[in-house]
């Protein structure tokens, strides 16, 4: 499995393109956004996530929409792709209007982003620039895989405005990398942290995914020195997703393969909570940790803190008051839509208030920052999950639901309860 | 004109049944029937004609009895044969005994291929106590398989004749029936009874018609029955009108002349519920009744009960009204409402035995489009306690806590038919069910009768099941209730967190007490998913606990990751458990799935579903 450039990364923090659309209503051509959905836009952080629908190859676990070379249709080369992003960047500013809306942060995902030219990422980041402009200060991140990078690529993005990267590090174990279809040497993220360090990036992190078939409690223990030693300042650990319809699920299915265990997951949780903790690392979301508050991704929390975002690309999702909505999935059909002068959306979803309020707390009450006691309205629940250590003390005297390090293992359970 | 419905003389009228085992193919032999007599063209002809309800035609079986008149001519002279039919489970034998009262002769009819079978012997027996006229018959003898010589010989040794005195035919191909229609003119003695005397007419099955109300059918025994006419049903006094009076053949044929001596046939009053109309029961006239009625009269008696509760609780008022219906076309089924604390608002059935309350279970979910737990079936209990007090359970969960003197449970007589190669495995099985063995006999040289006494509690649990795959499927079964005997009989309990599941909770011998708990214990901490917290699963006799399994806390709900493009789809799937939480029974803190309940409760009723194949 010979990978150039980054995988996408099925549990790494990534996905932010599930390959799955859900049903929503229809999006008329021009894109506007129904009425509402501009009120008090510019008040909240603004940001924009690019989807790179790009792979060299397919990761066995990976189920998000990414296409290799053979499966990409006329009209979706990846030579094409910067131009065709930056159509919609156009329609963006138009869809939003003139309203006064600098951008906050901008994250580009895939795929694999860094199977572009460094000078393609650039040339997005500049028409996002142009457009909205960006706020002093803004965090511009990339994902890129460990393998994938050399020190002049990192200097060319750095050069035109990214400040943070991501690596996907999965394991550092040669035979976890192995199920995990990786094809990057256990060694080699060390190396590129340094690199991206020495190209002058302030911000690195690196995915671990844990509970993969065959991974050990030491082979995990080993995976976190590695990824410690590395010297990031951010480090996201994810339970490995057997989703349906992968190799993976499919070798698994065959007896191939055990499937993951949620009591080792568990157990794997508490081994890197503890871990990163010791090496100075802080939870600020479940399944990140920082070294200090400047570290946090902004990006992810403008998503976590109910912000506004405009997604590019081919299934990309966007957010902007209330109105989610996510583009049509394939690379040429969404070149097609730009081509011809119409909106990439293929549906969206208008909130009520009640799923703003269930998205609000299944989103906030994952953040160590917490939920206002003073907005749950379920007293006996609460009082059960303070008593049965899932929300920790401290914060709850000052009226703040944080959850514990049981809590966040039960997060799913104690939402379905609140709401 | 002389063999016109209530003017037709005694002397050539026949009135006969058909015993046979439920696939020996009685209704094709009654097709065959109906088209050898004429009464029913070839067009208008369809496969078991007689048998009404689709859940009869589906399984093969019979379930209400039916009356045909038949037009049948011998030596030049028109007879009228009345074919009763019966119906042929062990549940309905007080039925059974109702149909053969109304007859003169029974057609013993025998599988050619697989001999007697127990209830057909049971019935037989039943007949022979009446001194019916017995004609065995040999059906199917077209098979390949078929063995008359053998099967001739065992009939003959049963019922005391020589093995050519059994007819031989074919239902399906119609050999042979000309000939037996012959030989019940022949043999059948006529109806013999008082022309002039007050009415007296047996009441042999009632049924309910959504368009007629009440169809009751009788067989009159002496004087007359005719239409507007004030009638008396002797065992309830209650009197109804005669709006309609008539005979079934196939079609109902109204008689404007009414019904007399010997004569089989319906009537109609106009009553909604056929417990004013009782099998059993005898009609006479309301302006000049009958000083006494016919003997043998018997209120149904449910011996087998359970907790019929909907899956969904909005439609307890559905099931309630499904029960009524049911009630008014069945006279043996009772209920009563209960409350299950794990199962909510249902209600207490008692039915004749397993298949009764299958086909009832299985009547409320067609008919009446219901989806419902039945908790595990159970008989009746007869509680003593040390300071004299009685009590009469008919669910474990009403078992009296305290000072229990003694525990009484009804018996039954079981005969077992089974070919000699599976003595020691019925042997085997029914003493590890309590069983005593009474007696053995060899029908024939490959074939024996063994007979036991056996608690009823456990042939109910799942004992038809064990008994079919322990023989291959050769064995059959029958039982008749024969009383009481104290056992030594414990109650139960299954608890949850220290809390009581009403809906497993069992009485059983206190040698299986420890299997069964262990067993439901361990079924359980299958079917219940992990919750938050630990959750012991306890069997307990009274404040003693028998067994133990733990269902250990559940460590982690929470999916890793939460971006963009997850928020809609992971708000979406919240929902969705949201939805399935709503369906979860809570039993204390625990949240039980409605599926586990099913799941625990069903495959102790396995013995009921194999009973009705």
């Amino acid at each position: 499995m010979i990978s150039r450039t980054g995988h996408r990364v099925r549990g790494g923090r990534l996905g932010h393109v599930p390959s799955t659309l859900p049903d929503g209503d229809p999006v008329p051509p021009s894109g506007d956004l129904p009425e509402g959905a501009l009120d008090g836009l510019g008040e909240r952080p603004f940001g924009f996530y690019v989807h790179v629908p790009f792979c060299v190859t397919r990761c066995g676990y990976c189920d998000f929409n990414t296409y290799t070379a053979s499966e990409l249709g006329p009209g979706a080369s990846r030579e094409d792709y910067a131009h065709t992003a930056i159509r919609e960047v156009r329609r963006a500013r138009a869809n939003l209007g003139d309203v006064d809306l600098p951008v906050e942060t901008v994250f580009f995902g895939g795929g694999t982003p860094t199977l572009l030219p460094a000078a393609d990422l650039v040339r997005i980041l500049a028409a996002i620039g142009e457009e909205f402009g960006l706020a002093p200060g803004a965090e511009v991140s990339t994902e890129a895989n460990p393998e994938s990078v050399d020190p002049a690529y990192l200097e060319e993005l750095r050069g035109g405005g990214f400040n943070r990267v991501s690596f996907g590090m999965q394991s550092a174990r040669e035979h976890v990398l192995r199920v995990l279809e990786r094809a990057h040497t256990p060694g080699r993220p060390a190396h590129a942290v340094a690199e991206a360090r020495a190209a002058g990036f302030e911000h690195v992190n690196l995915d671990l995914i844990y509970s993969t078939p065959g991974e050990s409690d030491d082979d995990w223990r080993a995976s976190l020195s590695a990824a410690i030693e590395a010297g990031p300042d951010h480090v996201s650990a994810y339970s490995l997703i057997v989703e349906d319809g992968t190799r993976l699920a499919a070798r698994i299915r065959r007896g191939e393969l055990p499937m993951p265990d949620d009591d080792v997951a568990a157990d794997r949780y508490l081994i890197a909570d503890a871990m990163l903790a010791e090496a100075g690392f802080e939870w600020y979301e479940v399944s990140n940790w920082a070294t200090s508050e400047a570290a946090r991704c902004r990006h992810n929390l403008l998503y976590w803190t109910g912000g506004d975002w405009w997604g590019v690309g081919p299934g990309a999702h966007s957010h902007v008051g209330g109105t989610r909505w996510w583009n049509v999935k394939h690379p040429a059909a969404y070149a097609q839509r730009l081509t011809a002068g119409v909106s990439p959306a293929h549906a969206r979803e208008v909130l009520t208030p009640g799923d703003r309020a269930v998205e609000r707390l299944m989103l906030e009450l994952r953040l160590s920052a917490g939920f206002p006691l003073g907005e749950l309205d379920r007293p006996r629940v609460v009082a059960r999950a303070l008593a049965d250590g899932l929300l920790e003390v401290e914060p709850f005297k000052t009226g703040r639901a944080v959850l514990t390090l049981r809590g966040r293992l039960l997060a799913d359970a104690l939402v379905r309860d609140l709401t | 004109m002389r063999i016109q419905p209530g003017q037709t003389d005694p002397a050539v009228i026949r009135n006969f049944c058909i015993i046979a085992h439920i696939d020996h193919g009685k209704s094709t032999l009654a097709d065959r029937m109906l088209q050898i007599t004429g009464v029913v063209d070839d067009r208008s002809m369809r496969a078991q004609y007689l048998d009404r309800m689709d859940i009869e035609r589906e399984r093969g079986i019979t379930i209400k009895s039916q009356a045909v008149r038949l037009p049948w001519q011998v030596n030049g002279t028109e007879h009228v044969l009345n074919m009763i039919d019966t119906p042929g489970h062990v549940d309905f034998t007080y039925e059974v005994s109702r149909s053969l009262q109304a007859c003169e002769g029974a057609i013993l009819l025998v599988d050619a291929a697989q001999g007697i079978e127990a209830q057909t012997l049971a019935n037989l027996y039943l007949a022979m106590n009446n001194d019916m006229t017995i004609i065995p018959v040999l059906n199917k003898i077209d098979l390949p398989a078929a063995q008359p010589e053998k099967y001739a010989a065992e009939i003959a040794h049963l019922i005391g004749c020589e093995p050519e005195e059994v007819l031989k035919v074919s239902g399906k191909t119609g050999v042979g029936v000309r000939e037996l229609l012959d030989h019940v003119v022949e043999k059948v003695p006529a109806p013999v009874g008082e022309a002039t005397a007050p009415a007296r007419a047996l009441i042999f099955d009632s049924v309910y018609d959504t368009y007629r109300g009440v169809v009751t059918y009788v067989r009159v025994m002496d004087g007359h029955l005719g239409k507007r006419e004030r009638i008396l049903m002797m065992s309830s006094g209650a009197t109804h009108e005669t709006l309609e009076i008539g005979v079934i053949s196939p079609e109902p044929k109204i008689a404007d002349k009414g019904l007399g001596v010997g004569e089989v046939g319906y009537l109609i009053t106009g009553v909604k519920d056929v417990r004013q109309s009782r099998v059993g029961d005898t009609v006479t006239s309301g302006a000049r009744p009958a000083a006494d009625p016919l003997s043998g009269y018997e209120h149904p008696k449910p011996m087998v009960f359970s907790g019929l509760y909907p899956i969904d609780g909005d439609d307890y008022p559905e099931l309630r009204e499904a029960l009524d219906k049911l009630q008014l076309n069945d006279a043996a089924l009772v209920y009563e409402p209960e409350t299950s604390a794990a199962l909510g608002f249902g209600f207490r059935c008692g039915f004749l035995g397993l298949l009764h309350m299958e086909i009832v279970r299985e009547r409320l979910e067609r008919e009446f489009n219901l989806s419902l737990i039945s908790t595990a079936p159970n008989v009746i209990y007869q509680v003593i306690m040390e300071d004299g007090k009685e009590f009469t359970v008919t669910n474990p969960s009403e078992f009296p806590t305290g000072k229990v003197d003694r525990v009484f449970e009804p018996m039954v007589k079981a005969t077992v038919l089974v070919p000699s190669e599976f003595i020691g495995a019925i042997m085997e099985l029914c003493q590890n069910r309590r069983g005593n063995l009474q007696g053995m006999d060899y029908l024939s040289e490959d074939r024996v009768e063994i007979r036991y006494t056996m608690p009823l509690g456990e042939i109910i649990f799942d004992f038809f099941d064990q008994l079919k795959s322990r023989t291959r499927g050769y064995a059959s079964l029958d039982y008749e209730p024969s009383g009481e005997q104290e056992s030594e009989l414990v109650k139960v309990d299954i608890l949850l967190q220290g809390e009581a599941v009403d809906a497993f909770s069992a009485i059983v011998h206190k040698d299986k007490a420890y299997s069964y708990g262990v067993e439901m214990a361990k079924k359980l901490r299958e079917l219940i998913p992990r919750q938050q917290f630990e959750v012991p699963i306890q069997a307990a006799i009274g404040a003693r606990v028998i067994a133990r399994e733990n269902i250990r806390a559940i460590r982690k709900d929470v999916l890793a990751k939460c971006y963009g493009g997850d928020i809609s789809r992971k708000r979406k799937l919240l929902e969705k458990q949201k939805e399935g939480k709503k369906r979860m029974k809570m039993v204390g803190r625990v949240e039980v799935p409605q599926e586990a309940f099913v799941a625990a409760l069903s495959t102790e009723s396995s013995s009921a579903d194999k009973a009705k194949k």
